[in-house]
Formats: C-alpha cells, sequence, structure tokens
C-alpha cells in the first residue's frame, strides 16, 4: 500500500467531496419536494394528472440512471446549440456546463422513486383523520400541510433515509460526464499515479463513512419525531 | 426525423443488431450475476442465521460494507482485485495468468454485490417462517439440512419473492455500470451507436425503452410466479 500520494492530491479530493455533499442536498432535497405532488395526484389528483405521474415513476424506476443521465446530458444537451442564438444568451453559460444535467437526472431520479412511497404514504394515512380536519374547517391546502403531509412522511421517515442513501450512492455516475467529484477526483489520482487500489480503497471508506452518518441523523431525526400511531 | 429512426434497424447503417447483441449480453450478465446472488444469499442468510459468531461477524462486515459503497466503486474495485488475486493464484500454482473475459467477471462482481442484497432479503424471509413449521420438521425425524430444503426454503419462497422481484429489477439496471469500465452490454453498445452517429437522443431514448421493456416483462413474470406461490396462502 502506497498511501504518499495523498498530501499531493488532498484539495482535489477535499473539493470532489463538496461537490459529492453539494449533488447529495441539492438532489435529495429538490427531489423529497417534486415527490410530493407526484405521490399527491397519484390518491387524489385528476385521472389524467394520476396517469402521467404514474408513468413518470414507472419510467424512472425501470431504466437505468445511468441511461438517464446520459440521456438528459448527450441527448437534450444535443438539441440546444441548434437553437438560434442560444450561444449568446445568458443561458448558454448553464446550459454548457455539467453539473445542472446532473441535478436535473438525480433529481428526477429521486422524485420517481420516493413518489412511488409517498404514493402509499399518502394513502396510508386514515380517511377519518382528514375527514376530521375538513370537518374543522380547514381549506384543502392547510389540510395537505398540517395533517396528511405529516402523518404520511411520519409512516416513511425510515424509508426516506434508504432514499437519500441510495441517491448518494448514485452521484458517483456524475463522474461519466465530466464531473469531478469525489469518485471523479479518484480516478483522477488514479490515471496519474498509476495506484489500482488505494484511491478507490480510500474514497470507498469515505462513502462508507457518510452512509454511517446519514443514517445516524436520520435516526435521531426519527426518534425526535412522535412515533406513527399503530392502526 | 424518418432518416434517423432507420439508424435503429437491424440491417447497415442501421445500428439495431448492435443494440440487440448488447441487450443480449446485458441479460446473459443479469441472469448470471441473478443467480450467483441466490446463491451466495440463501447460503449467507443460513449462516447468518445458524452459523457459528465468527461467521455471523464475516457476513454481517459482508452485507453492510457492501451495501454502504456505491456500486460503481465496488464495480472497479472487485474487478481490479478480483482478476489480479486470480492470476497471482495461478501463477503460484505454476499457470500461466489468463484474461477474464468481460461476461464471466461482468457475472462475478455484479453477483458478488447481489449476494449482499440477497442475504439480507432471505434472511428476514427465513425469520418471517414460523418456528412452530422446522419444529414440526425436526420432530417428524428430518434431519436439519431435510428441514431446511423440505421446509423451510419452499416456506419461504412467498415472502421473499417481493424483494426477489425488486432484485431482478435492480440487477438488469445495474448491468448498465459495466459500461463505465468497457463491458460490452446495452449501455456501452447504445453509447457506442450514438457516439459514431451523432444522435444521441435517439440511441440513448432507444436504450431506456428497451431496458424499460424488459422491466415491464419481468414485472408480468413475477407477478405470476407470486401468484402461483402464493395459492392456498391466507391472504393477509
Amino acid at each position: 500500500m502506497d498511501w504518499s500520494w495523498l498530501p499531493e492530491y488532498s484539495d482535489k479530493l477535499i473539493s470532489g467531496f463538496w461537490l459529492t455533499i453539494q449533488l447529495l442536498v441539492i438532489c435529495s432535497s429538490l427531489g423529497f419536494l417534486l415527490a410530493v405532488p407526484v405521490g399527491l395526484v397519484q390518491v387524489t389528483g385528476p385521472r389524467y394528472l394520476s396517469m402521467i405521474a404514474r408513468g413518470f415513476c414507472t419510467v424512472v424506476r425501470g431504466t437505468p440512471l445511468l441511461i438517464q443521465l446520459w440521456l438528459i446530458y448527450y441527448g437534450v444537451g444535443e438539441l440546444f446549440p441548434g437553437i438560434e442564438g442560444i450561444r449568446e444568451s445568458f443561458l448558454w453559460p448553464v446550459l454548457r456546463a455539467a453539473f445542472p444535467y446532473a441535478v436535473l437526472a438525480f433529481t428526477l431520479s429521486v422524485a420517481g422513486y420516493v413518489g412511488e412511497v409517498m404514493r402509499g404514504a399518502f394513502s396510508g394515512v386514515p380517511k377519518g383523520e382528514l375527514e376530521a380536519a375538513r370537518a374543522m374547517g380547514m381549506s384543502p391546502f392547510k389540510v395537505l400541510w398540517r395533517i396528511w403531509l405529516p402523518r404520511a412522511v411520519q409512516n416513511v421517515f425510515p424509508t426516506l433515509a434508504g432514499e437519500v442513501v441510495l441517491t448518494l450512492k448514485a452521484t458517483p455516475l456524475a463522474a461519466t460526464i465530466t464531473i469531478y467529484e469525489l469518485f471523479g477526483r479518484s480516478t483522477e489520482v488514479r490515471q496519474d499515479t498509476f495506484l489500482v487500489y488505494e484511491p478507490l480503497l480510500l474514497v470507498a471508506g469515505i462513502y462508507v463513512l457518510l452512509t454511517g452518518i446519514i443514517v445516524t441523523i436520520f435516526s435521531w431525526l426519527e426518534n425526535r419525531i412522535p412515533k406513527p400511531s399503530v392502526a | 426525423m424518418f432518416e434517423s429512426l432507420q439508424l435503429l434497424w437491424i440491417e447497415p447503417p442501421g445500428r439495431g443488431l448492435t443494440l440487440l447483441s448488447g441487450l443480449f449480453s446485458t441479460l446473459q450478465i443479469a441472469f448470471g450475476a441473478y443467480a450467483l446472488g441466490l446463491t451466495i444469499g440463501l447460503l449467507g442468510a443460513l449462516g447468518k442465521l445458524h452459523g457459528p459468531a465468527p461467521l455471523r461477524w464475516m457476513l454481517t462486515t459482508y452485507t453492510t460494507l457492501i451495501r454502504a459503497v456505491p456500486e460503481l466503486v465496488l464495480i472497479l474495485l472487485l474487478y481490479y482485485a478480483g482478476t489480479s488475486a486470480l492470476n497471482n493464484l495461478l501463477e503460484s500454482l505454476g499457470f500461466n495468468p489468463i484474461d477474464i473475459s468481460g461476461l464471466v467477471a461482468g457475472i462475478v462482481v455484479l453477483g458478488f454485490v447481489q449476494g449482499a442484497y440477497s442475504t439480507e432479503v432471505m434472511r428476514a424471509a427465513m425469520l418471517a417462517v414460523p418456528r412452530g413449521q422446522t419444529e414440526a420438521a425436526l420432530a417428524y425425524g428430518m434431519s436439519r439440512t431435510q428441514s431446511i430444503y423440505r421446509i423451510l426454503i419452499p416456506a419461504m419462497i412467498p415472502f421473499a419473492l417481493p424483494g426477489l422481484a425488486n432484485l431482478w429489477l435492480i440487477v438488469t439496471k445495474d448491468t448498465a455500470l459495466l459500461a463505465v469500465v468497457g463491458f460490452f452490454e446495452l449501455a456501452s453498445a447504445t453509447k457506442t451507436a450514438a457516439g459514431s452517429t451523432r444522435n444521441y437522443l435517439l440511441f440513448y431514448s432507444a436504450a431506456a425503452v428497451i431496458y424499460l421493456c424488459v422491466t415491464l416483462m419481468s414485472n408480468v413474470v413475477f407477478g405470476w410466479v407470486e401468484k402461483r406461490y402464493r395459492r392456498g396462502q391466507a391472504t393477509a
């Protein structure tokens, strides 16, 4: 084992680490936000919206994330240069960078998987509680915000921790579209130093650590929210 | 638009044949890895429930680590570590080092990863089988092994099926990761075809549709199998 490269590359690895954290936090938050309407319309929405949401979940869950990422980055990205005048517009720097495509792909993926979880969670909240809230004179939005959403999230909270871990484990795919997050940095080190195992083992250890941290944070949060009642 | 659709046709200049042979190796790798994963899972679950303490610790480390490290990192680690370990072994035995085919390496690497998830699914399923059933088998005079393969395994299948169906879907999708290491399967075939014709949107959409078809057909098959295995079982 040769670790003499570590000081030289530590800056790069740390910047890669932060990029991984950024990807994880941004995509999980946006994905969870998007998952709420995706789950909700499947339970209560009009037929056409619920069909769109169901189709979205099926497609996201039925195709590899790598293909989705490449489809969005290479496929959708290929369309933009054809648009007249886009190279001069203020949007071009955003459209040319890889990061927004990765955020879009991972966010949609999280929304698809968590949307399916939220569908079950929303339909699992006892009807009586929602009827009681309505009888108290709450508007539909208030019912959702005060009763339906909190109760749904409470029931599936442990599952959400698993989804965040899955998102963390998906972030290395971003390295395939030239984003130098943690895994991408380790690849760079491997190409520079011709070391096979050490950089990989290091990042594997960091991912294990991050998984442990996510699980700890979520179980701490889980202990702070009231336990769901057993129906 | 229609001209570019011709690129998906079987005959040249269409790349349909490349995609189909990619699909074929994807399915081969997925089947092999799934079977290997199930074998590891079954033995691992038995070891976790009935094995001696050191074996249990080893298995816990295995399932925890594998499930915490991204699949892409694992594939690289296992591929390099596996091939060099095998070649070292061959060399010490006096054989010439061999070049391991992408197919076999893919199966072994993904199978090893699947094994960790399978172990957990099977362990939970075995725990769901009422103790009285295996105790009754032992009381009838069956040996420990007989009680496992005559009673425990058939009785746990309905409990394990939903999880195992999910694992099959995961392994078919994980084969795409092998494209990053350069193995030939559907994702890398798509990448080559898309790159050489510069029709990225078309080819990646086509690949997505193919993967989706595999998923949907698998759902039908698993739904059918599950229905069969739940015959005569009380519905919750």
